[in-house]
């Protein structure tokens, strides 16, 4: 138990230096609000390595940690709606048995369709879905990078013990 | 890189939806008329895009200041932390939109076939 809890642990700092990352160096599209995601690689890594339950404790952590140090209650709120969507697609996608880029894909679309649900929520304005072809289309970029690179990480550290 | 038949179905479905919403809300040409300033979803106010002016909308969290300038709108100062409005840059056709999440702010643009400026 203590060891599950301690490689929850590690692999949640991981993915919040990933975001802090992108936080100081971010990888800009030109679209507004769209971002790489470096930290979903961790939860597409670890979806596959650890169990769905810890996958969910080290999404919400980082969401939370990296919203207090770099965003603001707004924005955390949006995250939350993301990354909680995101999970459940991946979840269910790899339950579909999609590849590892297709899973990726997946939460990668639903992340972005999630803030922007939670953007139509709080503004109660329906103009923001006019975003969301752009956002589904830049989703599935980000998703399909994030995916490739989760694919060689799983490959490459297939034989390490958790 | 692995990819199978079901990986291509979900990205063919993605694309197929954003073909689908860019054919919904993409119209563009049209020249808008008017522009519709909501924040928290609430309407602050509702200005012909044909005469300039500059105003300010104050929130609780912060201030954006929205200048209308020979027929299109733009956020040229914000308080916010990401500043997405303000890159954004100049909107003018019917539809388009500036949006300022932190400070729940909308500025869209209408063809003023509704005055009350609500949801087309």
């Amino acid at each position: 138990m203590a060891r599950r809890i301690a490689t929850v642990g590690i692999t949640a700092a991981l993915a919040i230096i990933f975001g802090y990352i992108e936080a100081i160096l971010p990888f800009n599209f030109g679209i507004p609000g769209v971002k790489l995601g470096l930290a979903n690689i961790v939860v597409v890594v670890s979806l596959y390595r650890l169990s769905l339950p810890e996958t969910a404790g080290i999404s919400l952590v980082r969401i939370l940690i990296i919203g207090m140090l770099f965003g603001n209650i707004m924005s955390l709120l949006y995250s939350v709606a993301g990354g909680l969507l995101s999970l459940l697609g991946m979840a269910l996608c790899k339950r579909l048995k999609l590849s590892v880029i297709g899973v990726s894909v997946v939460g990668g679309v639903l992340h972005n369709v999630g803030q922007l649900a939670a953007a139509v929520f709080v503004l109660q304005s329906p103009a923001v879905i006019c975003y969301y072809p752009v956002l589904l289309l830049a989703g599935l970029v980000t998703g399909f990078l994030i995916g490739f690179a989760c694919d060689r990480i799983l490959k490459i550290i297939k034989d390490v013990h958790f | 890189m692995r990819m199978n038949k079901r990986d291509f179905v979900a990205i063919a479905l993605v694309v197929a939806l954003s073909l689908v919403g860019f054919l919904l809300f993409g119209r563009t040409g049209e020249k808008g008329k008017e522009v519709v300033i909501r924040s928290d979803g609430r309407l602050v106010g509702t200005y012909p895009l044909s005469e300039n002016r500059e105003l300010t909308v104050t929130l609780g969290s912060g201030k954006n200041t929205i200048v209308i300038r020979d027929g299109g709108v733009s956020v040229s100062d914000a308080d916010c932390p990401d500043k997405y409005c303000v890159k954004q840059g100049v909107i003018s056709r019917s539809g388009e939109s500036l949006i300022c999440l932190p400070h729940r702010l909308a500025v869209e643009i209408t063809d003023g076939s509704e005055p009350d400026g609500t949801a087309r």
